[in-house]
């Protein structure tokens, strides 16, 4: 077996509200949303007339700069409404459902005959390819570039994630017939990442084709860029892939039903759900359906949704959508109330890894952190905190700064390739002088990519 | 809390924009911010935020210079009766000392929190919190006989100098306090050397006792006169002549205590100074030609600003070295060079301000070598990688 790799830096946040292994199906949301901005980089083009009838399948828009890359319609129904944002931005796409879904067909050919770019153009068509992620970037993956590698990590470590041994159960003959797809679309190798202790799936331990490492440690162990960067890195020029399993599961179901299906078994999460379980909706779903009723309801306090975890989410509102990655949704509550002398009490219920609040003598203890900040920005002042939940070999604080007088070629030098805003959450909620880490980031990433385009 | 609350949100209005007192806007949301943690939220990135914020960083470090001013305000007291012979109780020696002390640091958090107020206007930013340690070390590395006026003037120059002039907190080079400290000692040098150190202004009907020596064990050495050098045991106590809160190496541990559990203060760095000091005066004992290098290497540890400077100057995270390696470098040669002003320098009998404000200007330098590092190695993989495809 493969030798453990231990990521000793990093930081679990012990946060309230993690969901029971139970596995419910809500009732089928009214409505459904594609999120342009949930793909970073996208600008859309329209296909289809307001009012227009949509099978599961049909596209909706393409992306202007890369019009192979379609998006579909996650559901059967009527495209009723497209909501903008500030400048005419298009911020989603609302499909009213049916009560029964029709699909697209797309196809059932046998894998083994088709070639690579069959293969692609399948996954293309259907809309599932914006589940292919690249990196360096972190954007939807170019259809044309021949990967060094696809990486998938088989275990995440974010505050209150999903435990994707759980979501995978009963769907191992799909997740296999997904990663024989992929391994025909890399040169290189399918690299699959492991808990150590906490996988025990033999879907993830016996599976074969892939190369298989062993991670250990607290997030962001489970970030597939922590993992690229201790199995193989990424140098400037290459290109890997990255997809989630859910993703890998969807993609075998289009080859073996030939529909396009985003199926997205979601944990509801944070301290404010009343059962924190697992729920099997589609991406795109409005999440009403099954978080009416099983929030906490407090005098004062508003909860904040969240598509996604605590760290990288999208906060949506009570009715909103779940995102296209997102396999996760957090509530927790606002942080609106001001408090007297707030930072010189030595309060219980708060977190922090510096040793300043008495809480980190109650180890055990899980807290219903808020959205509050704290504090204005301020310069950087502190060092080498950023380090201690960074286990790459890069420095964060010259990284961000490199990227805040915009120095492509330092930021280059110190290894802007193989982060993404992700990778540097822990950072940012570290923080003290709470600077917008994640943000910077991606503008790094959006000047290199504009720089190279 | 809930009618102070109201209050400022009945006062705030005249600070904001078209307000009256509009100019005082920041100003005001020093004191609010003071007050109240805001009901600020998230927006982007990651939705919860540790709890920590500069406030409370900073506040910790003045937790930990409690000890000190406590001991030092003691020590003023103490030193001023040992001087005139008169033998008083614990109480009334500290009660002397805090007579004595307090102006000083009233002196200074007012003029430096003053610039930074006016600074913070006149830039539109929110007032930072740095100074709330720096206006507490400022009083603590200088005699107790220092002049208020020369307090102000100190801070002011430092706080301007030293800071603003680069951007304010986060941006400066040099450590203010002792930027502050440098420029008393170069422009009023006589104010501190010599018989400074001991308040030594008597009432009518007392006199100071014969014999009676204010000089420093580090000036004792200088000179040679090792027969008045007070034992190891006292220097490490404190109670001997000195800085307010330099002297006494037991109360600079406990402060590092709450640094370093904390997790403010860089383990790091205080221990490398040590390192430094100690391998260097142990290097002196080998080569010793005179009294000074044959003093035991420890001796320089609880002798001087040692401990104060390795504990609460060098670890100042804005000036020293921001890289994990060069924490290692910038710390060590903080220690030898320190012992290396005192011993062979025949101008300056105390080496710690001088190589701390010496590595600050060179910690860019050794940041700058430990990111180079990082580069190449990158570069190295790069390279490796092309010829494996080639």
């Amino acid at each position: 077996m493969s030798k453990v790799i231990r990521i000793k830096r990093g930081l679990d946040i012990p946060l309230a509200g993690e969901a029971e292994k139970i596995l419910q199906t809500p009732p089928r949301a009214d409505e459904y949303a594609v999120k342009p901005p949930d793909y970073h980089g996208l600008f859309p083009k329209m296909l289809v007339e307001e009012g227009a009838r949509v099978k599961a399948g049909t596209p909706l828009f393409y992306d202007k700069y890369n019009e192979d890359v379609i998006f579909t319609s996650p559901v059967s129904g009527t495209y009723t409404q497209l909501i903008r944002g500030a400048k005419r931005r298009i911020l989603e796409v609302r499909i009213k459902a049916d009560a029964e879904d029709e699909y697209v067909q797309f196809g059932k050919e046998d894998i083994g005959s088709m070639t690579r770019e069959k293969l692609i153009e399948k996954i293309l068509k259907s809309g599932l390819w914006p589940a292919i992620r690249q990196r360096p970037y972190a954007v939807i993956a170019n259809h044309k570039d021949v990967p060094r590698d696809i990486f998938i990590t088989a275990f995440k470590s974010a505050p209150l994630a999903p435990d994707l041994d759980f979501v995978i159960n009963g769907q191992e003959d799909l997740f296999n017939l997904g990663l024989g797809v992929l391994s025909k679309l890399t040169d290189g190798d399918v690299h699959l990442s492991v808990h150590t202790e906490k996988t025990i799936s033999k879907a993830f331990t016996q599976v074969s084709g892939v190369k298989l490492h062993r991670f250990k440690g607290p997030h962001p162990a489970g970030n597939v860029g922590i993992q690229i960067h201790h199995i193989k890195p990424l140098n400037k020029g290459e290109v890997v892939w990255c997809l989630d399993i859910q993703d890998v599961v969807n993609l075998g179901r289009l080859f073996r039903d030939g529909i396009y299906y985003p199926q997205r078994i979601v944990a509801l999460t944070g301290p404010e759900v009343l059962n924190p379980r697992y729920y099997k909706v589609l991406a795109g779903t409005r999440i009403s359906p099954f978080t009416n009723k099983n929030i906490r309801v407090e005098q004062g306090v508003t909860p904040r949704f969240i598509s996604g975890d605590v760290l990288t989410g999208e906060k949506i509102n009570k009715d909103g959508f779940l995102g296209f990655y997102d396999d996760q949704l957090t509530v927790i509550p606002e942080g609106d109330k001001p408090e007297l002398l707030g930072w010189l009490v030595p309060s219980l219920d708060k977190f922090s890894v510096s040793r300043t609040f008495f809480s980190f003598m109650m180890p055990w203890k899980k807290y219903r952190l808020n959205t509050n900040i704290r504090s204005g920005e301020r310069p950087f002042v502190i060092t080498g905190l950023y380090e201690k939940v960074l286990p790459m070999d890069i420095l964060p604080m010259q990284l961000i700064k490199s990227i805040m007088i915009n120095d492509i070629d330092m930021m280059e030098k110190l290894g802007i390739y193989e982060v993404a805003p992700e990778d540097l959450a822990l950072c940012e909620y570290i923080c003290p002088s709470k600077i917008e880490i994640q943000t910077i980031v991606r503008e790094g990433l959006d000047a290199i990519q504009k720089e190279f385009a | 809390m809930k009618a102070l609350h109201n209050l400022l949100e009945k006062i705030k209005p005249q600070f904001e924009k078209g307000g009256r007192l509009e100019k005082f806007y920041r100003t005001f949301e020093a004191f609010e911010t003071f007050l109240f943690v805001g009901g600020n939220v998230t927006k982007r990135g990651s939705h919860i935020r540790d709890a920590i914020d500069m406030k409370r960083t900073m506040f910790h470090v003045v937790i930990a210079l409690m000890p000190v001013m406590l001991f030092g305000m003691w020590n003023v007291g103490y030193q001023h009766y040992n001087a005139i012979g008169l033998e008083v109780d614990l109480i009334d020696q500290f009660l002397f000392g805090l007579i004595r002390v307090l102006p000083l640091i009233v002196v200074s958090y007012a003029s430096g929190l003053a610039v930074e107020f006016i600074f913070a206007t006149i830039r539109d930013h929110e007032v930072n919190e740095g100074f709330l340690v720096s206006g507490l070390l400022i009083p603590l590395v200088i005699p107790v006989t220092t002049p208020l006026w020369m307090v102000a003037l100190a801070t002011i120059f430092a706080v301007i100098i030293g800071k603003e002039v680069f951007g304010g907190t986060g941006m400066n080079i040099l450590n203010p306090a002792l930027l502050a400290r440098a420029f008393l000692f170069f422009a009023y040098p006589s104010y501190l050397s010599g018989e400074v150190w001991i308040y030594t202004q008597v009432q009518e009907g007392q006199a100071l006792v014969d014999g009676f020596s204010g000089a420093t064990p580090l000036a004792l050495l200088a000179s040679g006169e090792l027969q008045y050098l007070p034992s190891a045991m006292e220097m490490f106590l404190g109670n001997i002549p000195g800085s307010i809160g330099e002297t006494s190496t037991v109360a600079v541990l406990l402060g590092a205590l709450v640094l370093v559990a904390t997790g403010v203060g860089s383990l790091r760095i205080m221990l490398t100074v040590v390192a430094g000091g100690l391998f260097t005066g142990l290097l002196f004992n080998l080569f010793a030609t005179n009294p000074f290098m044959e003093i035991p290497a420890y001796y320089h540890l609880i002798l001087g600003g040692f401990a104060f400077g390795a504990v609460f100057m060098a670890t100042d995270p804005v000036t020293a070295s921001q890289t994990g390696t060069g924490k290692y470098i910038y710390g060590f040669l903080i220690g030898v060079i320190t012992v290396l002003i005192r011993v062979v320098n025949p101008a300056y009998p105390e080496g710690m301000m001088l190589a701390i404000l010496f590595m600050n200007v060179f910690a860019p330098l050794i940041d700058h070598y430990v990111v180079q590092a990082n580069a190449k190695r990158r570069l190295r993989r790069l390279k490796n990688a092309q010829v494996k495809l080639s």
